[in-house]
Formats: structure tokens, sequence, C-alpha cells
């Protein structure tokens, strides 16, 4: 088990080289002008050569790319064009943002899908079902940033109740957490239907009820704990999916995370700020993915045998 | 006696023929009404798309400006109402469509050739190629696809090429992913050991044997991949990195609109509409398939 661990540790090395060298290079090649959007406009030539030859941006390419990545290995992400200020600690500034949005729709998600799931499968092929089913298939055919826009419309536009933009509170949370959360809940409420489906039909759950289980034990206990691997498995995958929601709805709202953080920088061609940036959300993806890969293991012991045999 | 048995298996033989895989698919799926909605839906939008140019000519009415027309809401004369600069959201929704398919099914084709060959290849051959083509596709997972897809269109300059580029990326893994695990269960078969016992060369066994015994799970990604691909491409849009205004693109109206949603909301209201349907048409279409061409997942 902690070898298992060990190496998908390793293996987030050449996944930083890799990235760091794919987002470098094609910051590099987008080219623009790095050098005028950090000064003011009535800049002189002078000033606009001593900053090229000061940022270092005269070297070719490899030369930057190594010196780069000299400091990458020493721990130190850079300094931003824009601000001067350093990259890892903007972006662990930033963080607390993201996953405060990214974490409150994940619950939401949770709150609505699961028991909409359970339900929609319990009364399969009524009409609750096919009400269930028709949300969450509308809810996975709209882009969610549009979701975050007509939430803005009806909420804070038409009946005024919440703020639309910025992040000065707990209130301002609510929209962007529900437009993340319920594209999230949509795909979550199809994989627990399907995955509570497929369990219903066990032998041991007919085994349950015969030996006298109460219903709500039943599907609760019996069912649910069967059912959790494939829906836990679809959340995991949606985290990816978090990332990019929250961007997007980041960026609906106003909302400082790391979303923003990233586009800003790509629109004024902050390369350290982006490539350091890109490189922190995959670590943070492959952390994730990992304690996902995880939790499996502590829900299916089947899967913990086969960690420990494979090391 | 022995010409009529001939011709009783030559009749049976029709009969097992005349329901070919695809006809027992196409079968099932006229069965289920969602399915039927959605293809009616896409054909619609084809016959769409390839009107435009007849119902409307794209210098005045598309991207002409027309400003005492500005800002109308939803009438009669314009069903959708007209955006900032007079033109009317309507006409430019319905010439849109083009946009939105040719970028979604465009992403998706180039994705799903990658895909295919980087796929097959990591399942029929195993060892170093399976740990390249997956460890590959392991960070391209982790970096988020939407941040890659904005720096890649970047790097390509604004247009709908770009756009099909960027998007085809994250397809090209999870096409990549299917037909890898596709092949392997079906790399061990014993009509595929037979294949290679007749002598037949490795490329020809992928593409003749392996390869259509695995298009079901691939048919239907494809389906739902070019919904999420114009849902991707509209994100793309709004974030401004899209196909390049005055172009009648759905997301490049939405995020133009965007300004205007508090006194004009009609103007990202229709095209947001218009981007829900279209994919939900398309998953409508790729959940029938999927139960058409495996009825024992139907429920």
């Amino acid at each position: 088990m902690i070898r298992y661990v060990l190496k998908r540790l390793l293996f987030m090395i050449p996944t930083i080289l890799l990235t760091s060298l794919i987002i470098y290079w094609a910051m590099d090649l987008a080219g623009g002008d790095v050098v005028g959007n950090m000064l003011p406009e009535n800049a002189t030539q002078e000033q606009r050569d001593a900053l090229t030859e000061e940022l270092g941006l005269n070297d070719p390419f490899v030369v930057r790319y190594a010196r780069y990545m000299a400091g990458l290995v020493t721990g130190d992400m850079g300094v931003s064009y824009k601000t001067g200020k350093d990259v890892f600690k903007t972006f662990m500034e930033r963080l607390p943002m993201t996953l405060a949005l990214g974490g409150t729709a994940l619950i939401v998600a949770c709150i609505i899908s699961i028991p909409l799931g359970i339900y929609t499968a319990l009364n399969q092929n009524t009409w609750k079902d096919t009400t269930g089913m028709v949300f969450a298939l509308f809810g996975v055919s709209m882009p969610n940033f549009w979701l975050g826009l007509m939430l803005m419309l009806i909420f804070a536009v038409k009946l005024n109740w919440l703020p639309s933009q910025g992040a000065d509170g707990p209130k301002y949370l609510v929209l962007p957490a529900l437009t993340v959360g319920l594209g999230l809940a949509a795909l979550i409420t199809r994989t627990t239907r399907s995955a509570m489906l497929d369990v219903i039909r066990q032998d041991y759950m007919t085994t349950a009820k015969a030996k006298g289980a109460s219903h709500r034990r039943v599907i609760y206990y019996h069912g649910l704990k069967n059912a959790m691997i494939p829906i836990v498995t679809a959340i995991g995958m949606q985290f990816s999916l978090v990332m990019t929601g929250s961007a997007l709805a980041e960026v609906v709202f106003s909302w400082p995370g790391i979303g923003r953080l990233v586009f800003e920088s790509i629109d004024s061609r902050d390369i350290p700020m982006v490539t350091g940036s890109i490189i922190l959300c995959c670590v943070l993806m492959s952390i994730i993915n990992l304690i996902v890969d995880l939790i499996y293991a502590f829900l299916d012991p089947r899967i913990k045998a086969q960690y420990s045999n494979k090391g | 006696m022995s010409e009529m048995s001939k011709a009783v298996s030559t009749e049976n033989l029709n009969e097992y023929k005349g329901r070919s895989l695809a006809q027992e698919t196409w079968r099932r799926l006229l069965k289920n009404k969602g399915a039927v909605v959605g293809m009616i839906f896409m054909v619609l939008l084809l016959i769409l798309a390839l009107s435009g140019d007849f119902l409307y000519d794209y210098d005045t009415e598309i991207i002409g400006m027309n400003m005492s027309e500005a800002r109308l809401a939803p009438s009669a004369e314009h069903f959708f109402g007209t955006d900032q600069l007079g033109r009317d959201v309507f006409s430019r929704i319905v010439y849109g469509t083009r946009y939105s398919l040719i970028i979604g099914v465009g992403s998706v084709a180039v994705g799903l050739i990658v895909g295919l060959i980087t796929g097959s290849l990591a399942g029929f051959y195993g060892g170093m190629w399976d740990q390249l083509v997956m460890r590959a596709n392991d960070i391209l997972y982790s970096i988020p696809n939407i941040m890659l897809a904005v720096v890649i269109v970047q790097v390509l300059g604004t247009s709908v090429l770009s756009l099909v580029i960027a998007l085809s990326i994250s397809s090209a893994t999870s096409f990549a992913k299917i037909t890898r695990a596709a092949v392997m269960t079906i790399r061990g078969q014993e009509y595929v050991e037979s294949a290679y016992a007749m002598g037949l060369p490795t490329w020809k066994i992928i593409l003749r044997h392996i390869i259509p015994n695995c298009l079901s799970p691939i048919i239907v990604q494809v389906t739902l991949a070019i919904g999420s691909n114009i849902i991707a491409a509209s994100s793309l849009s709004f974030l401004g990195v899209g196909v390049p205004i005055p172009t009648p693109e759905w997301g490049t109206m939405l995020s133009d609109g965007r300004q205007f949603i508090r006194s004009e909301p009609w103007m990202c209201v229709f095209p947001g509409i218009a981007i829900m349907l279209t994919v939900l048409a398309l998953n409508l279409m790729g959940d029938g398939l999927r139960d058409a061409l495996d009825p024992k997942l139907k429920r």
C-alpha cells in the first residue's frame, strides 16, 4: 500500500516536468508583448530594452527554460511579471477561494444528487423517475457558465436577493457554488441511479430482505454501501470538472480564485505565473486523484488487496 | 429433396442476414422515444446548418449593423430580439448552427482518429507502448482541460480550426482509454488468434477484426463527446478565446451579450438555450444508442 502511494507520488515528477515544458513552451510560442504589458503606455524604447534584458527575455528559449527549471527544483517558482510577487505565494493566497467554491459545490452536488439518484432508482420507470432524469439530462446538457449567468439573472438581477459579483462574505458564495454544484449534481444523479439499479438486483439484497431487515436498512446499509464505489468513482472523476467549472464560475461571478488568476495571467502573458499555477493545479489534481484511489481501497477490500499484491 | 433443403437453408440465412447487428440496433433505437426526439432534432439542425446561406445574406443580415433597431426586446418581428448592433438574434442563432456542429464534430473526429490509433496500439501491444500512451494520457489528464485549451488557442490564434485542435486533445485521451480497454478484452479472443494463424498482418487484424468489435462503446462516446465539446467550445468563446466576433458562433454571442445581461438578457438567454437543446439532443441519442447497442444495460 505504502509502495503504491510512493509510486504514485514519484510519477508526479515526470508529470511536472512535462507540464512545465508544454506550458512554458506554448506561452513562449504564443508571443505577445510581455514587456509592453508591464510598463506604462508611455515607456521609452530604452526602458523596454532594459526590462527585456532584466527579465532575460533575450536569451534563447532553452536557456530561459533551463533557468526556470533550475529555480523550480529548488522550490522557487519565480515572481510574476505583472505584480512582481512570488508565484507560489500568490497561488496559495488564491487557493482557499477556489477550494471554498469547489468544496461547497461538491457538498451541494452530493446533497442533491445522492438522495435524488436513490429516489429515482427506487421509483424506476414511474413519472417520478422520469422527472428526476429529465432534470439531470438538462443539467448535463447546459454549459455550466450559462447556468451561472441565468442564476445571476434570476437571483441577482431580477429578484435582487443575492450579490452577483465579488467575494465579500458567505452570501457571495451562494450563486457560484450553486452554479458549479447543480452541474455536478446532474452528473452524479445519473451515476447514483444506475449504480443503485445494479445493486438492487443483486442476490444479497433479496437475502437481506428475506432475513427480515427493514426496507431502510436494506437500501441504505446493504444497497448504498455497495453502490458507493461507482458513485465515488464518478465524483472522483469529476474533480477535473470541479476545477473547470469553478474556473468558469470564477469568471462569471468575479470570484478571486485560481481559475481567474490563470486566465488573467494568460491574457497578460505572465509566463511564470501561468506556468507555475498550472503546475500547481496539476500537483493538486494528482494528489486529489490519489486520495480518491485510496478511498476506493477503503470502500472495497478487493481493491485494497490488489494494491498490496502488486505493491 | 436436397434441392428443397438447400432452399430452406438459404431462406434461413437470408432471414439472419436480414437482421444484421446494425439493423437490430436501429430497430431498438427507434423504440426509444428520447433517442427519436434527439435524432429528429439533430436532422432539423443539420438542415438549418446547411440552409443558412440560402436563408440569410451573411454581410447584411448576419454581421451587418442596423443601429436603428438595436436592443429591441423579443417580438413577432424579432423572435429573439436584437443585439446591441441591431442584428436579429434569431437569424444569428440559425446561421450559427454550423459553427457549433463543425467544431463539435471536427474536434471529435480528430480526437477519435488519434485516440483510436494510440489506444489500439497500447491495448494490442501492451508493454512499452502501453506505458507510453497511458502515462502521456495521465499527464494530459492532470492538466485542467480548459486551461490547456486556452493556452493552445493562444498559440494558434483564435479561429474555428484552433478550437477544433484544442478540444480534440481531451477527446483523444478519452477515446484512447476506451479503445485500449476494449482492445485488451478482444485481443485474447479466439477469432483474433485464428486471424494470426492465417497469417494476416497485424495492422489488418487491428483494422478488420479488433476495431469493428469494439465499436459499441466508441459510438456512444462519439455522440456524447460531440455534445461536451460543443459546451467546451462555448466556454472557450466565453473566455474570449473562441471564434472571434462578429462570427455568430453561439458561445461568442453569449459572451458578447453578457455585458447586457441586466438590461437586455435575451442576448445571452437564447444562444444558451440553443447550445443546451443541441447538446440535449446529442445526449438523448447517446443514451439511446448505449441502450440499443447493449441491451443488457437496458433498464
